[in-house]
């Protein structure tokens, strides 16, 4: 293990129990996520994709220990963080911050700039008075932001600054991960492009771990190292991006990649593979393969068994019965999840 | 051909608190019959108000059209009275938001939804209305149609609902059909299922669309003619292949280059290019513009940019493109 881990997830499962009735009996579970496991290794970004309800944000939240998973285990930086009662979580919770995907509403509209990315230093008790003022300005210059601007409010600021002030609250505390759910899907393409490019130089400067969920194919691919896609609660592939764009083995991410627009009218309409139906409920998933409802190449098999997620090569992970077609297939051992391979 | 609808010089303001807003300021297009026309820009660039414009849709207590024509069929429609634009609108010309959920009226089942229209426009009685509801949810791909017509909008999926739009936009056959962020709320699997059924159903009846849209890969993938706005204004006008072979105006450029592009995930070292980015920000629209208004983020810019705004130009084959520079902006490019 040369790398060192930032974060390792080993079958995290939240079910969510859904009640009705008069007496409010409980009359099922959302699977929100059914058995996920990865790692995340420093300075990596795992990108983290799926359409809306494959429990990616759940996933994230529970990432973040705003809610506890079902079960399953997380550890931060080597240390078990499951089971923690909030107090003995507190000294733990600088290590993962995340960044909202809505700068407009994640920002206290009464408190200036300076008060709100110099908030978590005064939580954590890393500093106060003026140290904590020379180290919100040092924040401001490290995203971009004019340190005068930090008698500012939020209003004041536009949508990619405001970005840029969620980024440098997100730094304050100096975490090992951050988790960024939809950071740039509120803003516009001109200005896109300088928040990812922020962050990626941040993460090359500070060795920072990200996971970057998004739902947008692009973006994802641009900013990770490694893919994970979802698909109602599971991860169905997870790859080295290299190896995810140019041989997709889960037809999921084949379907995925083939509905992305491409901005290249010469390669219009090429290959595309449109997915019948929607998502199924995830309180009802279907039996065998969750994808076999919507699955172009589905056998019988698939109806009735459920297909693990199996290495069919070096850090490439798929679930899914029909590929790779022969042998060779050996299950992942759990236990030590995909930490060997980053880098 | 001659043009179905003809916008020229299109103006409409609003009147706010901190001044006049020229959300759209000077814009020109025609569409012609059977076209996909596509309108492309970040968000406050005017597109949408151009859409609204063009249907009247402008509340007047806020803002209105202040200059401009816009021909419809031979129809000046900024003299129409209301109930002449009432007659028309839903009728001769269609349109459908972003967000499917708001737009449908959630007290009403789909049945009725639809053949609303269709009873007032087409005066239909209600059963032949009915019917024609369910053809129309059959043209637009929706399972069992029958039971949906009794369902209610909460009932059904993100995809479904803009599909139901879809039907009641398209249930009188509309010459124009508008559609503003058509995708924009929905999964990719589902907006690659929701384009493919709209282009399906244009080449099927007919119908002339404007795709308005901030996601230059759909514009790509289902737009014949493109036009780029920026602060009210329009700067580029193209076909779509060659506006994004040859984008000409820097603004343009600018966005296609701030796009991730495949081959960053080919880079054999794994390392992550930095994007092209855009400097600065969008300009407030609550002051005159002299000049371009891209001037303080272009890397082009003149005196002359600074001093007066420029003029749409041809300066290809049906390419039109408003900047002052784009001598030195090709040569940058070659």
């Amino acid at each position: 293990m040369s790398v060192p881990l930032s974060l390792e997830v080993e079958d995290l499962v939240k079910h969510f129990p859904v009640r009705g009735g008069l007496l409010q009996r409980r009359r099922g579970v959302v699977r929100a996520v059914d058995g996920v496991s990865f790692s995340i290794a420093r300075g990596e970004t795992l990108g983290l994709v799926g359409e809306s309800g494959c429990g990616k944000t759940t996933l994230s939240r529970m990432v973040l220990k705003l809610i506890e998973p079902t079960s399953g285990r997380i550890r931060l930086g080597g240390i078990d963080v499951t089971g923690l009662s909030p107090r003995a979580m507190w000294e733990h919770r600088r290590r993962v911050q995340i960044v909202f995907q809505d700068p407009y509403s994640s920002l206290n509209p009464r408190l200036s700039a300076g008060t709100i990315v110099g908030e978590p230093l005064e939580n954590f008790r890393l500093a106060t008075g003026r140290e904590k003022d020379r180290r919100v300005a040092d924040l401001f210059i490290r995203v971009g932001l004019r340190p005068e601007s930090m008698q500012r409010y939020a209003h004041e600021f536009s949508g990619g600054q405001r970005q840029r002030l969620g980024i440098a609250k997100a730094l304050s505390v100096n975490p090992d991960l951050i988790v960024a759910d939809e950071p740039v899907s509120a803003l516009d393409v001109s200005v896109r492009a300088q928040v990812l490019n922020l962050m990626i130089t941040l993460q090359e400067e500070l060795k920072l771990a990200y996971l970057f969920v998004s739902h947008d194919l692009a973006i994802v691919r641009h900013v990770s190292h490694r893919i994970a896609v979802m698909y109602l609660g599971r991860i169905v592939e997870l790859a080295d991006k290299r190896a995810l764009f140019a041989n997709p083995l889960h037809p999921y991410t084949e379907a995925l990649l083939a509905a992305a627009p491409v901005p290249d009218p010469a390669r219009r309409r090429a290959k595309r593979i449109i997915l019948a139906g929607d998502v199924p409920s995830p309180m009802r998933p279907p039996s065998g393969c969750r994808f076999h409802t919507r699955c172009p190449y589905a056998e019988p098999a698939c109806r009735v068994t459920d297909p693990p997620l199996l290495d069919v090569a070096p850090g490439h992970q798929v679930a899914c019965l029909m590929r790779p077609a022969g042998g060779g297939v050996r299950p992942v051992a759990r236990s030590n999840g995909s930490r060997d391979r980053f880098l | 051909m001659s043009p179905l609808l003809e916008v020229r010089d299109l103006q409409t303001h609003f009147f706010t608190r901190d001044g006049v807003v020229r959300a759209v300021d000077g814009v020109s297009f025609h569409l012609s019959p059977g076209e996909t026309l596509g309108i492309v820009g970040e968000s406050g660039c005017g597109k949408s108000v151009t859409a609204l414009s063009i249907l009247r849709l402008i509340a007047p207590e806020t803002g209105r059209i202040v200059g401009g024509s816009i021909r419809f069929g031979g129809r000046e429609l900024t003299t129409l009275s209301n109930e002449e634009m009432r007659e028309l609108r839903g009728h001769k010309i269609a349109m459908i938001f972003q967000e499917p959920m708001t737009s449908l009226n959630p007290v009403l089942n789909i049945g009725t939804q639809i053949a609303e229209s269709v009873v007032r426009h087409l005066r239909l009685p209600w059963r032949a209305a009915r019917d024609r509801a369910r053809e129309m949810l059959e043209l637009v791909r929706i399972a069992d149609p029958k039971q949906r017509l009794a369902e209610y909008p909460h009932q059904l999926s993100g995809g479904m609902r803009q599909r139901v739009m879809i039907a009641i936009a398209l249930c009188c056959n509309p010459q124009v059909l508008i559609a503003d962020e058509p995708t924009t709320a929905l999964d990719v699997t589902i907006q690659a299922q929701i384009l493919d059924l709209m282009l399906d159903l244009k080449e099927k009846l007919g119908t002339a669309i404007i795709l308005i849209t901030h996601d230059l890969g759909i514009v790509a993938e289902t737009c014949e003619r493109v036009f780029v706005m920026y602060a009210g204004r329009m700067v580029e006008e193209a076909p779509a292949a060659s506006l994004f072979a040859q984008p000409r105006h820097p603004y343009t450029r600018g966005l296609l280059r701030a796009l991730p592009r495949d081959e960053a995930g080919s880079d054999p070292t794994g390392a992550r290019p930095r994007l092209t980015e855009i400097p600065g920000i969008v300009p407030a629209l609550t002051q005159p513009i002299p000049g371009c208004a891209f001037v303080p983020r272009c890397a082009f810019a003149v005196e002359r940019c600074r001093a007066s705004p420029p003029v749409l130009t041809e300066t290809a084959p049906a390419h039109l493109v408003s900047c002052w520079e784009t001598a030195r902006v090709a040569e940058a490019v070659a």
